[in-house]
């Protein structure tokens, strides 16, 4: 929970504010045309703030809101946003052993506020769990710093997006400011052979698999990539990533 | 402007129940229990996969159709923001430098 004293007073916390915020112009461009993207697709203002602060998912919201507004059951929406939000199960797996000297309700807090750039930030940060608690609750602090910045930049964005709905256009396209800040990070995750190799895997399977419904092409990608990767491993002899 | 209705904001709060748990799937159960080995290993290269397959198709694509055309203004915002971050490292760097080759491309000359 990124508004603990416990965290705020931790310099881990003030890093992870510096890390999350090398990437805040980007979330909040993005997070600003899917507010404005979400009341032009038909949703009405209150909707569209709900959808803001409750659903807390870019990707997620943006595969939704047309199937909303379309009337497509209730039980297709749920599914889409579940494919769509699958990659965070994998996170999740990742982020357990990180996570469990917390009791649950902290941890599944934890979770829901934890997106794709705090994930990243925090995964190449700490490649391996605290091994006692002060490290533990060094790794949260930090992990809690970046939520902070990525929750703020979004929210705020967001709700900004949607009372601009009718004054910016769609068609400037500055939702393109996330796509580079996603192009930043993966460039700073490119730190070994095989994650170049992982990188390009993944990206030519979600070129490729596209069609597949419900953006599973992203988990398909994600998971020919790993695979893939972990083949070489086998054939090399090991040859440990990392960070 | 659209009106609220109720199985909206029902399908909303459904929806913020899926962001929960798909962001805390392995987070819910307190019993002892790891990872595989080789999935521990294999973790390494999902957080770059991940970022590469969201953002490839959105630089590459228009509709699930690879672009046709040299002139689309993502391409060249992409190589240039990728150019910034090896260049000189930082993300807010790639983001400026990119957006400063895209809003023209894309504003002003429609590509």
């Amino acid at each position: 929970m990124f508004f603990l004293a416990e965290h705020r007073r931790r310099p881990e916390y003030r890093e992870g504010i510096t890390d999350q915020g090398s990437v805040a112009m980007g979330i909040g461009a993005w997070g600003l045309m899917t507010g404005v993207a979400m009341v032009q697709s038909g949703m009405s203002t209150l909707e569209a703030l709900l959808m803001t602060l409750i659903v807390y998912a870019g990707s997620a919201q943006l595969a939704a809101v047309p199937m909303i507004t379309a009337g497509a059951p209730m039980w297709v929406i749920l599914a889409a946003a579940f494919c769509v939000n699958l990659r965070f199960v994998v996170f999740s797996a990742h982020l357990r052993p990180y996570l469990m000297h917390l009791p649950r309700g902290q941890r599944l807090v934890s979770g829901y506020v934890t997106g794709d750039l705090s994930y990243v930030f925090f995964a190449k940060r700490y490649p391996h769990p605290g091994r006692d608690a002060e490290e533990r609750a060094q790794q949260q602090a930090y992990l809690m710093g970046n939520c902070a910045v990525n929750y703020l930049a979004w929210m705020v964005a967001s709700v900004v997006g949607v009372f601009l709905a009718n004054v910016v256009p769609l068609s400037w396209g500055l939702g393109f400011a996330g796509i580079l800040a996603l192009v930043g990070v993966l460039c700073s995750l490119a730190t070994s052979r095989l994650r170049v190799v992982s990188a390009g895997v993944a990206g030519a399977a979600a070129v490729a698999a596209w069609a597949l419904p419900l953006r599973l092409n992203i988990l398909v990608a994600i998971a020919s990539a790993v695979a893939i990767c972990l083949l070489i491993e086998q054939v090399q002899g090991k040859e440990p990533g990392h960070g | 402007m659209a009106d609220t209705d109720l199985h909206t904001v029902l399908t909303i709060l459904a929806l913020g129940v899926i962001t929960l748990i798909t962001r805390s799937f392995f987070l819910f159960s307190d019993r002892p229990w790891t990872l595989p080995h080789w999935a521990q290993r294999g973790l390494q290269y999902a957080p770059i996969a991940a970022l590469s397959a969201v953002v490839l198709p959105e630089i590459v694509t228009t509709q699930g159709q690879l672009v046709q055309t040299w002139m689309d203004a993502r391409l060249f915002a992409a190589a240039a923001g990728a150019a910034y971050f090896f260049w000189r490292k930082g993300v807010l760097g790639t983001i400026v430098t990119g957006m400063l080759v895209y809003l023209p491309l894309h504003v002003g000359l429609g590509w």
